[in-house]
């Protein structure tokens, strides 16, 4: 029997039943559906969430006060003191730095700010002139915090795009004097508006002079120091300098804690990896199952056309012939699920990313060559004993079967 | 040399703890172009001796050479070639693929065979003349009468040109009428030269046979040219 024979005639097996081959082919579909449908998701997150990293800025070395207890109990810690606050003085010595190229020192705190009887609750955040480029911030309108003395802090303060627009409305509110807790300040300038990020809203921030921060706080400790490397080779040198600098400056002890944003970026995307993995993966037991489904009815197709089969060995088919037409079918089966299955997962997908615009839910590839290879692979597997028993058929009891 | 040669052929099955000779001792020749009746009760074995002509089962023991050659001895896949070549079944319940048409049905054997398709479309479009059933050639089997789908069948079961055509109660399923007809075509075709086997329970249409076996107890009871020789 010639090849393409051998698949009209399994396709002609498969229409002459149709309800039996669009449940099997609908149950393949589902199964690769999932998969596609459940690794988009899965990949969108991990990609929302490197996103969402990257754009803190670049070649970001962050610097907290304390030492991370990763290391276990250190006995140096019990007897020595409690660790050192950051000080402006501190992220001031950092720019000594040959691998650093820029730094903001920064102060958190809540604080109302009010401007003609509107008063809202808001995060202040106490920092420096380079912030801007080191946080990739953009302004809507006016100007950052100026490049002055860190000790000064100059009574100005840049708001986000939330704040301006519930606390001034429709006034305009670059130039206008404001109070930020006890303080008058006046609006030099507006953030453009960025949608949530990752820790901080940037849209419901205040930016004020860290000094200026630290007197509203009543405190002269640092929340972070975040430092911008050179160039992404060079965020390794940064990290130690800035480790040997801190440490000189705090009597010889290592109380600080410096992450990269490399390092976290890799932790998150490893696990959100792992994760999607993890989700395919059980998306992939449906399409065993769909595999099952086929071999059910393969089973059942055979049973059901047992006289055929007998006639066909009759007519001169031999066991090879009939084995393969039945492979072919369930081939067939497991094929136009597959590529069903591919399109209503890309539809999905599509539908996700229409709904929710932020979420960049694509699937990947090797989900999709992973998905359909192993759809083709399951339902050629289970086809394979199916097909066997047909073409072991006895043909004298097979052709008085009715 | 005869078409059909069988010697010394056992057929056993086992029915629990019993074992029930369909077959025993037969030895039994048929020439090329004969017209052969196997007549007998059912259980006589008539219809193990069909199956065991047509390569559908194999005897216990003894030989079938099949124009001189011992096809006992064949494997599984080479038996399914001297089936498509050399032999063409007609069924009583006539055995066509119910989602297949007409021509489509007769072109199976060509298909399994791998002739191509061109050679097929041919066969099929004379096949379908001769048979008178040129304007049934996309109608499926339920589209048809029970003439019409033993015509089918036949056409099927010739048009790989075999040596011998054997037919279990080809008339059975039929009336009176279509089944005159229906034997009418196939003695015109062992005029033609292709040696024809059928197997009855109808004494008329055995009769019109050249030659009458009468199975029992898978034994040959009677055989028509060897009673006349005796005469």
């Amino acid at each position: 029997m010639k090849l393409t024979d051998t698949v009209r005639f399994a396709r002609s097996a498969a229409t002459g039943y149709p309800l039996r081959t669009a449940l099997s082919v609908l149950a393949m579909a589902i199964g690769v559906a999932a998969v596609v449908v459940l690794t988009a998701l899965g990949d969108g997150a991990r990609r929302y969430v490197v996103g969402q990293f990257s754009s803190l800025g670049t070649n970001l070395v962050i610097v907290l006060p304390g030492r991370s207890g990763t290391g276990g109990f250190n006995p140096a810690n019990a007897i020595t003191s409690t660790p050192r606050d950051l000080t402006i003085s501190d992220a001031a010595a950092l720019r000594r730095a040959p691998s650093v190229k820029r730094l903001a020192p920064l102060a958190v705190g809540t604080s109302e700010i009010s401007f003609g009887g509107h008063v809202r609750e808001g995060m202040v955040a106490g920092s420096t002139s380079q912030m801007l480029e080191v946080r990739n911030f953009t302004l809507a309108q006016g100007q950052f915090l100026p490049d002055d003395d860190w000790n000064r802090g100059a009574p100005v303060a840049v708001i986000g795009a939330k704040i301006r627009e519930e606390v001034f409305g429709t006034q305009e509110a670059v130039g206008q004097l404001a109070r930020v807790g006890d303080r008058r300040v006046r609006i030099v300038g507006v953030l453009a508006s960025t949608g949530t990020g990752l820790g901080m809203n940037t849209d419901e921030l205040v930016i004020v002079p860290v000094a200026l921060a630290q007197a509203l706080f009543n405190s002269n400790t640092l929340f972070r120091i975040l430092v911008e490397a050179r160039s992404r080779e060079a965020i390794p040198a940064a990290k130690n300098e800035v480790l040997e600098i801190l440490k000189t400056r705090h009597g010889g002890e290592e109380d600080v804690t410096v992450i990269t944003q490399d390092a976290v970026l890799a932790t998150f995307d490893r696990l959100l990896g792992a994760l999607t993995l993890a989700v395919g993966g059980i998306a992939a037991i449906s399409l065993a199952v769909a595999g099952i489904l086929v071999m059910n009815v393969m089973l059942v197709a055979v049973a059901q056309r047992t006289n055929e089969i007998g006639l066909l060995k009759a007519l001169g088919a031999t066991d090879r012939d009939i084995r393969q037409a039945f492979l072919a079918e369930a081939a067939m089966l497991s094929t136009f699920g597959a590529l069903a299955g591919y399109v209503l997962g890309e539809i999905g997908a599509f539908l996700v990313r229409q709904f929710f615009p932020v979420f960049p839910a694509q699937p990947p590839n090797w989900a999709i060559f992973a998905g359909i290879g192993t759809a083709l692979v399951t339902g050629l597997v289970f086809g394979v004993m199916p097909a066997r028993r047909a073409a072991r058929l006895d043909p004298v009891e097979a052709l008085m079967k009715h | 040399m005869a078409l059909i040669e069988l010697s010394g052929i056992e057929r056993v099955f086992h029915l629990g703890d019993s074992d029930v000779h369909a077959l025993a001792g037969l030895d039994l020749a048929i020439e090329a172009g004969d017209y052969v009746a196997v007549m007998g009760p059912s259980g006589s074995g008539k219809s193990t001796l069909l199956n065991l002509l047509g390569l559908l089962d194999r005897p216990n023991s003894g030989t079938y050479r099949l124009e001189g050659r011992d096809v006992t001895t064949l494997s599984a896949s080479e038996q399914a070639r001297v089936r498509s070549e050399r032999i063409g079944f007609v069924f009583q319940s006539f055995h066509l693929v119910p989602r297949l048409t007409a021509a489509e049905n007769i072109a199976l054997p060509m298909m399994l065979a791998g002739l191509p398709p061109r050679e097929r479309d041919a066969r099929v479009a004379a096949a379908l003349r001769d048979f008178g059933l040129e304007h049934r050639a996309d109608h499926r089997p339920d589209q048809l009468s029970g003439g019409q789908r033993q015509r089918v069948a036949i056409a099927r079961a010739t048009i790989m040109r075999p040596a011998m055509l054997l037919a279990d109660e080809p008339t059975g399923n039929l009336d009176r009428h279509t089944g005159d007809e229906v034997i009418h075509l196939l003695e015109v075709l062992n005029a033609s030269g292709v040696t024809l086997i059928v197997v009855t329970h109808d004494p008329g249409l055995g009769g019109r046979a050249r030659r009458q076996l009468v199975m029992e107890d898978g034994h040959l009871h009677h055989d028509s040219s060897r009673s006349a020789n005796l005469a």
